[in-house]
């Protein structure tokens, strides 16, 4: 199998670079994790969804949450106009409250990225490209890592790739594997997020051994959905990624990155989604580098309670830019 | 590394609509009773929270009276259909003034306002709305085709879940046709006290359910009433004991349900993250001040290590505090009595050589609190993996083999209950069956549902509360 990236924050440790070897040692490792308990699992997520958030931890929560949006467009539709007024909206997402902070990236199709890197230019938002054939990752190895290449070429910071669900559901991990290495070399230097697709792998014991496996095979990041299947992100399985990149930790020393993405439309929504990061990965995790938001119209309620909290009412839509 | 400190989010103590003073309920009405007042405090900051009446001697007879006179012209002979009606209109009652409950809970006991709110209260709506469902149905039941009541209940229940204890006591009582005389817990009377105000504004007929503050004393005057015909205690096996030698040869039918030093066993192929998770509601829920509690962790000797390790992590994020702060995961110690037993048990834990960690989290400066603490190689010849603790204090034991687990969790005098931890399945029917604990919980623990029957093996009592074999206890069959 291929070897995976050797920059030096990604070096495996011994026993760990020794299960990626070969397909059947792959299997062994990613079957002899721990199970998940579907209803345990969401029993969790349920209590710690009760945590109450109120007053300078809520503000806290809201500029971190907006700290952490990847703002993002993914239509067949889009244009350079609404990329641009996209970017417009990352740098400044609130107008009228110039202190409000910035968004963590903008994610779009390869073939707007250059839209997006021209907009943002002389900023420090990132541009997410999502790659590989996205959203279905039904295409040729060779599609897929000129897809890559052709993103990283027009400047994008970031890589979304998808996984070849096909493949993990059918038990080739190795080939799995095998294109999240080649599409990490192919990114370089290009932070790497490997989005799982955890609605079409269905239950927690793949969403866990899936995540195992990017992180295996060099991913920065484990992202829960395109946002184009149904269920996208939700808490539990956020939960359960959450873990791995926190036992992925204890193991390696290593911090990788989490991003839900998908149907996260409200500031009491993306609350909970910190709570889990605060609890469950730990305090090292809340900040842009570890834990982002793939949304669209969260960025808008954010600024909307943002708001409120600081002028103690609440203005509405109306006071928000629509983009 | 980032510090994100939650604000205070207290529930409001006025929600409460404490009273400075509560009296006895007895034949429909609040009465003073003669015995000597007490002050029940809030043990979060040992402030006083009101003076309640408490019944003497005498009034234990005019109690009994009352429920006698309600259970021959009354209760006892009403049929189920009409029964019912009541029964439901108690369990709608409870639901609607679920916060003021949830929140009085808090104060008088404790317990954090999450679960009061989530657990207690509504688990007590529950049995209502359960055994309403049964009161017309008694036929169906298995006992006959029409069971009889026994007559007068006279019911002692613990100061843990004060509101949820009353309601598994009263519900089935009521649904079978018996009246009832409860006496709370000494030190947490007040929401017995608002259920009666319940039964009072759903128009229960007088001397149905009679509430009697006081202390062991009265628990001993009611159980020993000549005119009680079934008696059900919930609370320690010592007491439990001078129960049952008190009644021998009286007649009465008995059920008890005492102490347990309960077993969660966790094997190597258990789901690790759900299996800390539901060590910690294990011992953790409701301040460890559970009859049920998993005291006992039953670890197999291949994962010991990286269980405590997340064991550790995830015990260190509990939030100890306010009670009635929303994010309290661990409240305060019911009393100054039961700190100092804890106190001790632990201190004899040390003693006897085990390896103790405890939570760094920070402790409120007043009240009684205990932060959560686990023993690590501990081995069942010490006092704390034998004595029920009933505090935030697990004891971590091993395992090689399955059969070595089943001896280790039945090498105790209780029995209430047991949890296995596997994702095998033929596994968890394979050691369920050779537990002897009255419940025993797979993959969860402490999940409680008024179908399902509670209840012990040995010194952890007998008798079954909830679902169809719970309504034996108050048949005669």
């Amino acid at each position: 199998m291929a070897a995976p990236s050797t920059s030096t924050d990604h070096a495996l440790p011994a026993d760990l670079a020794e299960v990626t070897r070969d397909e059947s040692t792959l299997r062994r490792f990613l079957h002899g994790l721990p199970g998940v308990d579907q209803v345990g699992a969401e029993q969790r997520a349920a209590v710690l969804g009760t945590r109450s958030i109120k007053k300078a931890s809520k503000l806290w929560a809201i500029d971190t949450a907006i700290s952490m949006v990847d703002l993002t467009t993914l239509e067949g539709a889009d244009t350079h106009g609404k990329v641009r007024s996209l970017a417009a909206k990352a740098r400044r997402p609130d107008p009228d409250r110039p202190d409000t902070p910035q968004v963590a990236a903008v994610c779009v199709y390869p073939d707007l990225a250059a839209v997006a890197v021209e907009a943002l230019a002389g900023t420090s938002i990132g541009v997410a490209s999502v790659a590989t054939a996205f959203p279905s990752g039904r295409s040729a190895r060779s599609v897929k890592l000129a897809d890559v290449a052709d993103a990283v070429a027009s400047g994008a910071t970031e890589v979304d790739m998808v996984i070849d669900r096909g493949a993990f559901l059918s038990g080739r991990y190795g080939q799995v594997y095998d294109e999240i290495v080649e599409v990490k070399a192919a990114c370089g230097d290009t932070h790497l997020k490997v989005i799982l697709e955890t609605g079409e792998l269905v239950t927690y014991d793949n969403a866990r051994r899936a995540s195992w496996l990017a992180l295996l095979a060099g991913g920065d990041f484990i992202k829960t959905s395109t946002g184009k299947v149904a269920p996208s992100a939700t808490l539990p399985v956020t939960h359960v990624m959450l873990q791995a990149v926190r036992d992925w930790h204890d193991r390696t020393g290593q911090h990788r990155g989490v991003k839900p993405a998908g149907g996260i439309r409200t500031t009491k929504d993306a609350i909970r989604y910190l709570v889990a990061v605060h609890e469950v990965a730990g305090p090292a995790w809340l900040t842009p580098k570890l834990f982002r938001f793939g949304a669209s119209s969260l960025l808008n309620d954010l600024v909307m309670q943002r708001r409120t909290q600081l002028d103690g009412h609440y203005s509405g839509p109306d006071y928000v830019t629509v983009d | 590394m980032t510090v994100w400190e939650y604000a205070p989010a207290p529930e409001s103590r006025d929600i409460a609509n404490l009273k400075p003073s509560y009296r006895m309920f007895v034949d429909g009405q609040f009465a003073d009773g003669t015995g000597e007042p007490l002050k029940t405090i809030n043990p979060a900051t040992g402030e006083v929270l009101a003076e309640v009446g408490t019944a003497s001697t005498a009034d234990v007879d005019r109690a009994v009276k009352a429920a006698r006179r309600a259970y021959d012209k009354v209760w006892g002979r009403m049929p189920g259909t009409e029964r019912a009606k009541y029964l439901f209109r108690i369990a709608r009652q409870i639901a609607e003034r679920a916060r003021e409950l949830a929140v009085l809970e808090s104060l008088d006991n404790g317990k954090p306002i999450r679960e009061s709110r989530d657990v207690d209260v509504p688990t007590a709506s529950a049995h209502f709305f359960y055994h309403a469902g049964w009161a017309d149905k008694l036929g169906y039941a298995g006992y006959g085709p029409d069971p009889k009541p026994l007559g007068v209940a006279g019911q002692v229940i613990p100061w843990n879940f004060p509101l949820l204890m009353a309601a598994w006591k009263i519900a089935p009582a009521l649904a079978c046709g018996n009246t009832v005389v409860l006496k709370p817990a000494e030190t947490t009377p007040l929401t017995a006290l608002v259920l009666a105000e319940i039964c009072q504004q759903a128009d229960l007929p007088p001397g149905v359910v009679n509430i009697l503050p006081g202390a062991g004393d009265i628990g001993a005057a009611v159980v020993s009433h000549p005119d009680v015909n079934k008696v059900a205690f919930t609370g320690s096996t010592s007491v439990g004991k001078q129960i049952q030698a008190a009644l021998a040869g009286s007649g009465k039918k008995l059920t008890l349900e005492l102490g347990g030093k309960a077993a969660n066993i966790v094997f190597e192929d258990a789901p690790l993250d759900q299996a800390v998770e539901g060590i910690v509601n294990g011992i953790f829920f409701n301040q460890g001040h559970v009859c049920c509690a998993g005291s006992r962790l039953l670890a197999s000797e291949s994962i010991v290590d990286d269980l405590l390790a997340k064991l550790r992590t995830r015990i260190a994020t509990l939030r100890v505090g306010d009670p009635l702060d929303k994010n309290t995961d661990v409240g305060a110690i019911n009393s100054a009595e039961q700190l100092a037993k804890i106190t001790e048990l632990v201190a004899a834990g040390e003693d006897e050589g085990a390896e103790r960690w405890t939570s760094p989290c920070p402790l409120p400066d007043k009240g009684f609190f205990f932060a959560p603490t686990v023993f690590a190689n501990v081995s069942q010849a010490m006092r704390i993996a034998r004595e029920e603790i009933f505090g935030p204090v697990l004891s971590v034991l091993t395992f090689r083999t399955p059969d070595e687990a089943v001896a280790k969790a039945n090498n105790t005098p209780y029995g209430l209950s047991a949890g296995v931890w596997t994702e095998k399945g033929s596994r968890i029917l394979a050691i369920t069956q050779k537990l002897r604990a009255g419940v025993v919980w797979a993959n969860t623990f402490n999940r409680f549902d008024p179908t399902a029957p509670f209840g012990g093996y040995q010194e952890s009592g007998f008798g079954r509360e909830g679902g169809r074999a719970g309504l034996e206890a108050y048949l005669d069959v």
